[in-house]
């Protein structure tokens, strides 16, 4: 017997109408109001044990949780469908999300650091950008390609990552991000630290950068990112999960809990590091392609150490492993900032603290990876 | 090349390394007691720097213009306040984590350099602009050719070699140095053998972060302005460098130090790309030499146990 779906249909709304509510706030009392309903709410919804039932939805009815969350997303595009603002926001969450995925493989399975995914962002975002200006290769094709460059750097690190190991390894990929900023800073030919524009995405003759109108209805020219974010994202989701689930997500796990044991049993540790680091980078570099066509401008300064740890923060924040956990984690490092104008001098301050707060009291993150489910109905003890 | 040119690059890339060696010590004595990376030491370095600025206008304002006094007085509150900021972060944030996964602890050191970062740009008076930090030691300049030896950066060179000789004897000649390195040999060993754990990684905390502090002051002498963000990139190399020397080994961190400086000035002068490149190759340097030898030059002795 499957658990009910209504407690994870129930969770599902209740977020996406705070999401709603919180870009809809308008001034300082609202959004704190918002915050504070949210945070109390799931402090109660813990303490009161009505969490158990969601999560159990979110686990054993996973595909049917995703329709739903699906539903949410378009849920908020169609609420704001002519408001830049908040589809902007969606707009970017995603693409941090679709960074996280990667991040996921490669920290939350494989157990590989990984400090530089700030730089593979930053591959994808500069590829698309020379690639649409200088060639009339199809923009699809052009995230493709942006995620593929972004593997293929990665696999320059792949020799001092597999031989390194933990803070050895961070300093490899803290090397790497700083290496790559400070090249784009002073390599001309790349826009220097003034940056480059890209042009509008076109799929199919579709113009990106006009707002359209269905059905009399108008809609921001974002709608057209977030819905292709949302596909990408959806793709990505649905490669973690199996990947996950299967025997691949199994030879991870391995290598990450004890790497000795794994390589006793016959796992080839080196080649699922290979895959996990390059399947990461490859999905950074896609969101990053992504991700500058939709901003229409990129500059170095996007692409810093600090943002590499943003992103490394999400994961820990959402815990590790979890790519639901990620999703908002994602959600609350992107956006959070952004609204709380009122406090925009201490919001860095007070950012940092709450991670600290948030490490300190719940490790394992806020929503912490559920043990694995090796059959349906299977209930580990 | 000119001859004094050269010199110049060399004497800089002296000062450099010292800076990167003294903060990179901090990095590996602190590994050595808690195998824990605390990444907060550079924004440490920062509010250090800060202290003693902060020294110094008072004094200018009490009226003592004695330069030497003013030296002295920086020093001694800057790298004290970091010592007792260092031993407190150990206790409050630190050791309760100490069996936490490495990447919670590396995170949440991060995120308090960030804590102390914003602060020193929000709370400091006008703390979001550069300083201009005070030439306190005499600056006068002896030329040879066409290169300008100044007294004050050869009075800094010195004080930091002082600084790393005592570091040495601190660990290798005193009780105390033996106690730290007991630790950070066999935590349990040192426990049963009546060595108060505790207050050898508070100890610990503190020079370490003194040391710091001390390379931050010395930064601000050199380059006569200090900011906000100094230590963050300050931080960075010195925890590159002291994994490059090997972690846990305080030679490893000079040798990582100094060789750090040495790539940024011989990417600055040797090489047939333009200056600006230096970082990017000594960064680039940095990943080869990990590939090349994974535990650092001066490798961690381990043996695994299954």
């Amino acid at each position: 017997m499957s658990a009910p779906l209504w407690p994870g249909a129930l969770a599902v709304g209740l977020v996406t109408a705070l999401a709603i509510a919180f870009m809809w706030a308008e001034n300082e009392w609202e959004v704190v109001a918002v915050l504070v309903t949210a945070a109390v709410g799931a402090v109660v919804a813990r303490r009161t044990g009505w969490l158990e039932p969601a999560a159990r939805a979110f686990t054993e009815r996973e595909p049917a949780m995703l329709r739903l969350g699906m539903l949410g997303s378009f849920v908020f595009v169609g609420f704001f469908h002519d408001d830049h603002f908040p589809l902007l926001m969606a707009g970017t969450v995603l693409v941090y999300f679709l960074v996280c995925l990667g991040l996921t493989i490669q920290f939350g399975y494989a157990g590989m650091v990984n400090f530089a995914a700030a730089a593979f962002l930053g591959v994808g975002c500069y590829t698309a950008a020379v690639l649409t200006a200088h060639t009339a290769i199809p923009h699809l094709l052009v995230l493709a390609i942006g995620g593929a460059v972004a593997a293929l750097i990665g696999s320059i690190l792949i020799l001092p990552v597999l031989r390194t190991r933990g803070h050895y390894s961070a300093v490899v990929t803290i090397a790497f991000v700083l290496l790559f900023k400070t090249f784009l800073e002073v390599n001309d030919t790349l826009g220097g630290p003034q940056g480059l524009k890209l042009p509008s995405m076109q799929v199919l003759g579709w113009k990106f950068n006009q707002n359209f109108s269905v059905a009399g209805v108008e809609f921001s020219f974002y709608v057209s990112y977030v819905l292709v974010a949302l596909t990408l994202v959806i793709l990505a989701f649905a490669v973690t999960r199996r990947l996950e689930r299967s025997w691949i997500g199994l030879s991870l796990d391995a290598v990450r809990l004890d790497e000795t044991a794994a390589a006793c049993f016959g796992v080839h540790i080196a080649r699922w590091k290979i895959v996990a680091f390059t399947l990461g980078n490859f999905m950074a570099g896609v969101a990053g392609a992504l991700y500058a066509l939709m901003l229409g401008f990129i500059a170095p300064t996007n692409f810093t150490f600090g943002d590499s740890l943003i992103m490394v923060s999400i994961i820990l924040l959402g815990g590790i492993g979890n790519p639901w956990g990620a999703a908002l984690a994602a959600a609350i490092v992107v956006v959070l900032p952004e609204k709380l104008q009122l406090i925009q001098e201490y919001r860095f301050l007070l950012y940092a603290a709450l991670v600290i707060l948030v490490l300190l009291y719940r490790p394992g993150g806020l929503l912490p990876r559920r043990l694995r489910v090796y059959l349906p109905g299977w209930k580990p003890r | 090349m000119d001859a004094g040119l050269l010199a110049q690059f060399v004497a800089n890339g002296l000062m450099l390394g010292m800076m990167y060696a003294l903060v990179a010590v901090g990095f590996t004595l602190f590994f050595g007691v808690l195998d824990i990376i605390k990444f907060s030491h550079g924004d440490v370095l920062t509010v250090g720097t800060f202290a003693g600025f902060s020294t110094y206008l008072g004094l200018q304002m009490l009226g003592a213009a004695n330069p030497w006094l003013q030296v002295l007085a920086v020093l001694l509150v800057a790298t004290g306040s970091m010592a007792i900021l260092g031993a407190l972060i150990a206790k409050f944030l630190v050791m309760p984590l100490k069996s936490a996964p490495p990447l919670n602890i590396l995170l949440v050191t991060l995120m308090l350099g960030t804590v102390l970062r914003e602060c020193v740009r929000l709370f400091f008076p006008d703390g979001a602009n550069p300083k201009r930090f005070p030439r306190l030691l005499p600056d006068d300049a002896m030329a040879l050719g066409s290169f300008n030896l100044r007294l004050d950066s050869v009075l800094l060179f010195l004080a930091g070699l002082a600084v790393i000789v005592a570091i040495h004897v601190l660990i290798n000649r005193t009780k105390l140095g033996l106690a730290i390195r007991a630790v950070a040999q066999d935590e349990e060993t040192a426990k049963t053998m009546g060595i108060n754990f505790t207050l050898i990684v508070l100890v610990t905390f503190a020079v370490g972060s003194a040391a710091a502090a001390f390379a931050g002051v010395m930064n601000g002498l050199y380059y006569s302005e200090i900011n906000f963000g100094m230590g963050l990139l300050l931080g960075v190399i010195g925890f590159s460098s002291a994994i490059v020397g090997g972690l846990g080994n305080i030679y490893g961190a000079i040798l990582g130090g100094f060789l750090f400086a040495a790539l940024q000035t011989v990417g600055a002068v040797a090489l047939p790309f333009a200056s600006a490149y230096k970082d990017v190759f000594a960064f680039g340097v940095v990943i080869a030499i990990m590939a090349w030898r994974p535990t650092g030059l001066i490798a961690e002795k381990t043996s695994e146990r299954v």
